[in-house]
């Protein structure tokens, strides 16, 4: 139904395109977390992949920056509405991860976990293919912690609270088993474009 | 990051009417909305508005609950206007006392008062970060609970208090509530207030007005001020999965 006297701001038509429904545009990059920002020294950082509890394989914070970096430029969109284009991010894809852990992926499902507690779902389709990374640049400087520094997730095609800051595992699970806000309301694959914010979207 | 908080129920879009709106500081307004279907809530809830044109572009925001839970069908916004803001300006601006507005609620399963724990409660808020909190302190008031509970509320000067009267008056009943004003641009009058920016040694310093360590800290409000409280809270041994954060963004 139409609101009485609501006309909108809307966005300039070249970047309307770009901007899934619900959506607004930032020039700023706001901050959203649960708890405290966690703050890990580069000496304390590691990264580890898992078969549900097993640890495979482990990085320390050099190994990590060792492997191939990749730079990409994307358009990103938060659940609560904001959204920011052509962000850009360098860190080493989960292609690169999984080639440099010689690694056949044993699930199609992950759980992404962090520094703090959090964590978030994602089909392993999400995140090959050149369609996810972790990030340890953003616009081409360390990743601060306000923002997931160390290294945070980057699933750019979907919402960001699926991009987990402070990212430090990656678990295969046999099912698709909810994260943090997964498990508090949030839909389980949080496609901007279907506008799927919460459980029943 | 730890908790046992049920997976909330998203109740889908409805319509509700303006019932009344206050002016309660010169940047904040309170909107009392009467739900067409009511839905039970727990205090540090928000909801989104939805605002539509004729043509079918939309733009949403979410805002906090104010009131108590009990306190349902009519639940209590408080916007403050941002003048940047494209829905806060419309509420602000435009609506009337009558107007049908869409809602959806409640959300947020994680910034919610009470939890599990019995100990002290700590809750900081910065600016309109006092809503949310403000809607546990009218909860803990309306169950009776007697639990120590301290509000430390950062404003820029005395007349941004939003609900200052009530809290003031909440204070004096005596039952385990402190209420510590924070002024930024203004010197404060009473004794205990503060008269600078929320820092560490500031936070160490109310954790040690409370006769135990909070059990649940809930801090509010924008992203340095939230990072100031919350760093102060764990710097003064407050387990960090204790402290809940809600941040503007910017």
């Amino acid at each position: 139904m139409v609101t009485r006297g609501f006309g909108g701001r809307r966005q300039p038509p070249d970047r309307s395109g770009r901007i899934p429904p619900g959506q607004h545009l930032v020039d700023d990059f706001p901050v959203l977390s649960a708890g405290p920002t966690p703050r890990v020294p580069d000496d304390k950082w590691t990264f580890t992949l898992k078969i549900g509890p097993k640890p495979v394989k482990t990085w320390n914070w050099a190994a990590f920056n060792a492997l191939p970096q990749s730079t990409i430029t994307r358009d990103i969109h938060c659940v609560t509405t904001w959204s920011k284009l052509d962000t850009q991010w360098q860190g080493v894809t989960i292609d690169d991860l999984l080639a440099d852990a010689q690694f056949e992926p044993p699930t199609p499902f992950v759980l992404a976990h962090s520094y703090g507690g959090y964590s978030t779902n994602l089909p392993l389709k999400d995140l090959v293919g050149g369609k996810a990374m972790i990030a340890l640049k953003f616009d081409g400087q360390p990743l601060v912690p306000d923002h997931g520094g160390p290294a945070r997730l980057l699933v750019p095609h979907l919402y960001f609270w699926k991009s987990a800051k402070w990212v430090n595992a990656i678990q295969f699970t046999t099912r698709d088993e909810a994260g943090f806000w997964e498990l508090r309301g949030y839909h389980m694959y949080g496609d901007p474009w279907r506008e799927q914010r919460f459980t029943d979207d | 990051m730890t908790d046992a908080s049920p997976a909330v129920a998203v109740s889908p879009w409805q319509m509700v009417t303006v019932a009344k709106i206050v002016a309660e500081t010169p940047r904040i307004k309170s909107f009392f909305l009467k739900l067409s279907r009511p839905f039970a809530f727990a205090a540090g809830q928000h909801v989104d508005v939805r605002l539509t044109a004729p043509d079918g572009y939309r733009a949403m925001r979410s805002y906090s609950i104010a009131s108590a839970p009990q306190a349902a069908p009519t639940i209590e916004l408080a916007v403050e206007r941002l003048d940047s803001g494209e829905v806060s300006t419309f509420l602000h601006d435009v609506v009337s006392v009558g107007d049908s507005l869409e809602i959806r609620g409640p959300l947020g399963g994680y910034f919610l008062w009470p939890q599990s724990d019995t100990g002290p409660l700590l809750l900081v808020g910065g600016g309109s970060g006092v809503v949310p909190l403000v809607s546990m302190i009218r909860h803990r008031r309306t169950i009776n609970d007697r639990r120590p509970a301290l509000l430390l509320y950062s404003v820029r000067t005395s007349a941004d208090l939003l609900y200052g009267e009530e809290l003031f008056e909440l204070e004096r009943r005596r039952d385990g509530f402190t209420f510590v004003v924070v002024l930024t641009r203004e010197q404060p009058t009473r004794p205990g207030d503060y008269g600078r920016r929320v820092d560490a040694p500031m936070i160490a310093d109310v954790i040690a007005r409370l006769p135990a360590a909070p059990s649940s800290v809930f801090v509010c409000g924008s992203n340095p001020f939230v990072n100031a409280a919350a760093d102060g809270a764990v710097a003064a041994g407050i387990p960090a999965e204790t402290i809940r954060t809600e941040r503007y963004g910017v």
